[in-house]
């Protein structure tokens, strides 16, 4: 096996007219977690089930663990894990059903396999479900067995898609420590998610892709250096006195000052951190109270907002267009 | 049932029995083709199970049409209603049967519009078992359709003179004629993007099939081309057989033209099908 788990060489697909993943180059290194952050339509699912051999590319290759995608697909299906966007159990099912009809298609005998549903369920904290029908799970329920699924035979490599989307806080929490988890077991993970903050949370490493490029590649706090050294957030005693105050630091930090959404605050990118001292005492000695000042490392929605020059979170609509 | 409260109930996913649980994970050998196959047919049956609803198509459809042809048509078509359920019966096992196989595309193209047949096809098994167990699933639905049928007619008062040996060859041709054929639904709902439409394809395709064929009438009073069109349905030679077989007659010639059929079927909507399958989008 190579240096990286994953490997692709402009890697494409499209869909008719839609280039859905137009030439990704991708790295990742064994172990750890490894996020793919991207807005609705990016080409994160087209881009692994690619890698999951369910879809043939159209040009590029990839490599698995050290195996081609299209050539030696069957070595790759036998040693990573899928879990897809969507339902990826058989909803009408049960829980235990599910997982044992996996561990039988995995070469599980009828004993060794129920045992293995069983400690599945019990580890997932689906004990209690395991002889309901997976259709009457709650949604945070179901993202576990969806996941429990791709663990009958524990896998070298493990994709998630969009594990967490939709799902209330709580039962993401739950979804993190799974994966976090599972990595501390030495599995290597590949998420996609639209969330930032999650790639932020998760990912050792992170490829930005924006309509089926990557668009940047690094850990979260490269992503973040590459957008400058942060931010100085300021917040006033008086929101009337925010525009002065916008001048001012603008004058000192020449760069301009944002307003931020609460009246009596406003940021300033900042490229030089020594000229912070100088802004702050620039508004003290034009009269201007400062009630808190904070430096910030740039969020990761700064960084999407530079990389692509559009928010991340955007409705697919807009993304279309 | 409220799903909110049973999970709060849940224990949490703790690291420990996480840990444990992917540490004792074995990596089986990977199991033969009939295995896989075979499998994917328990899930079938555990699908009967859970959704008994879907037996509909299986049980009041062939009760139906027995009815309805023997009382409505039996006296008009033969003479006597007796008479014509002596004929119709073993045309409407073929029916029943075959309306039966459209049953597979529909259930396959669910699978599709929902993940699971992705989780399917990234498994390291034999590639076509999913759908092989599928077919195999709908055997037990054809055999459940048949013995319906079968003894309504025997209740209404059917008698087939080939007796049970007759009555079970006849079922055991018409099973592997209808796994055969449900490779062209297969194929179909490889094709079709909605449950819908592959529904209103294989009915389109259905009701001529079966309707012009020697199923409900015998063709000598249809007009010259439509018997040749009846003489080509393969429909028509598997009803004439399974009559044959149900009333005694052993005719080698048509069944030799039902099993050729059945090959082809396979030999050709299979291979489609697997191309189609590796490729789905
Ligand atoms: N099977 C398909 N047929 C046609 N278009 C598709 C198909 N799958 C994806 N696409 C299109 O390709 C683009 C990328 O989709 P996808 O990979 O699902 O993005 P993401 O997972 O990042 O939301 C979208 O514009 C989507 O509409
Ligand atoms: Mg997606």
């Amino acid at each position: 096996m190579g240096k990286f788990a994953i490997e692709t060489r402009g890697l494409k697909k499209s869909f008719g007219t839609t280039h859905a993943v137009a030439g990704v180059d991708l790295a990742v290194s064994a172990g750890g977690v490894y996020g793919v952050l991207g807005p609705n339509g990016a080409g994160k699912t087209t881009t692994i089930r690619m890698l999951a051999t369910l879809l043939r590319p159209d040009a590029g290759e990839a490599q698995v663990l050290g195996y081609d995608v299209v050539r030696d697909a069957q070595a790759v299906r036998s040693r990573v894990g899928l879990t897809g966007q969507f339902a990826s159990v058989d909803e009408d099912l049960t829980g235990v059903e599910n997982l044992l009809l996996l561990a039988r298609l995995l070469g599980y005998s009828r004993r060794r396999g129920r045992q293995r549903a069983t400690d599945l369920l019990d580890a997932f904290g689906l004990a209690e479900a395991a002889d309901r029908q997976v259709k009457k799970y709650s949604g945070g329920m179901h993202r576990r067995i969806d996941i429990a699924a791709s663990l009958v035979v524990t896998p070298e490599l493990i994709f998630l898609d969009e594990p967490t989307t939709g799902l209330d806080p709580r039962s993401r929490n739950q979804v993190w420590e799974i994966v976090r988890g599972m990595v501390a077991e030495g599995t290597t993970v590949l998420l996609t998610t639209q969330y930032l903050d999650e790639a932020d949370q998760l990912a050792d490493r992170i490829a930005v892709i924006d309509h089926g490029k990557v668009i940047a590649e690094g850990s979260s706090g490269e992503l973040k250096a590459s957008v400058g050294a942060g931010s100085l957030h300021v917040r006033l005693r008086a929101p009337e006195q925010r525009a002065e105050a916008e001048r001012v630091l603008a004058g000192v930090l020449e760069v301009p000052a944002e307003p931020s959404a609460d009246p009596a605050a406003l940021s300033a990118r900042i490229s030089d951190p020594e000229r912070v001292a100088r802004a702050l005492a620039e508004l003290f000695r034009s009269g201007i109270d400062v009630t808190e000042f904070a430096l910030g490392q740039p969020s990761l929605d700064e960084v999407f907002l530079t990389l692509t020059g559009h928010a991340a979170e955007e409705t697919p609509e807009e993304d279309a267009a | 049932m409220n799903a909110t409260t049973a999970e709060q109930a849940s224990a949490p996913v703790t690291e420990d029995a996480l840990r444990s649980v992917l540490l004792a994970g074995e990596r089986p050998s990977s199991p033969g083709p009939v295995l896989t196959s075979l499998t994917f047919g328990w899930r079938a049956l555990l699908k009967i199970k859970h959704v008994p609803e879907q037996l509909v198509d299986v049980t009041m459809f062939p009760i139906m049409f027995t009815l309805m042809f023997t009382y409505l048509f039996g006296g008009a078509l033969a003479g006597s209603t007796q008479e014509y359920l002596q004929f119709l019966l073993p045309g409407i096992l073929v029916q029943a049967n075959v309306m039966i196989t459209m049953n597979t595309g529909i259930t396959l193209n669910t699978d599709i519009q929902k993940g699971v047949f992705d989780r399917f096809r990234s498994l390291p098994v034999w590639r076509p078992s999913p759908l092989v167990g599928a077919l195999l699933g709908d055997l037990v639905r054809y055999s459940i359709g048949s013995a319906i049928v079968i003894t309504l007619g025997l209740v209404l008062g059917f008698r087939p003179e080939g007796g049970a040996v007759g009555v079970v060859l006849s079922v055991v041709l018409l099973l592997v004629f209808s796994f055969c054929l449900s490779w062209l639904w297969t194929m179909l709902s490889l094709i079709l993007r909605t449950p819908n439409s592959v529904a209103g394809v294989s009915m389109m395709v259905m009701f001529p099939l079966t309707f012009v064929s020697n199923i409900f009438v015998d063709p000598k009073t249809m007009p010259g081309w439509m018997q040749a069109v009846v003489e080509v349905n393969p429909i028509t030679h598997l009803a004439t057989v399974v009559r044959g077989l149900m009333h005694g007659s052993v005719p080698a010639g048509e069944i030799g033209w039902v099993l050729v059929s059945s090959v082809l079927l396979v030999a050709v909507f299979g291979p489609i099908t697997m191309v189609l399958y590796r490729n789905k989008k």
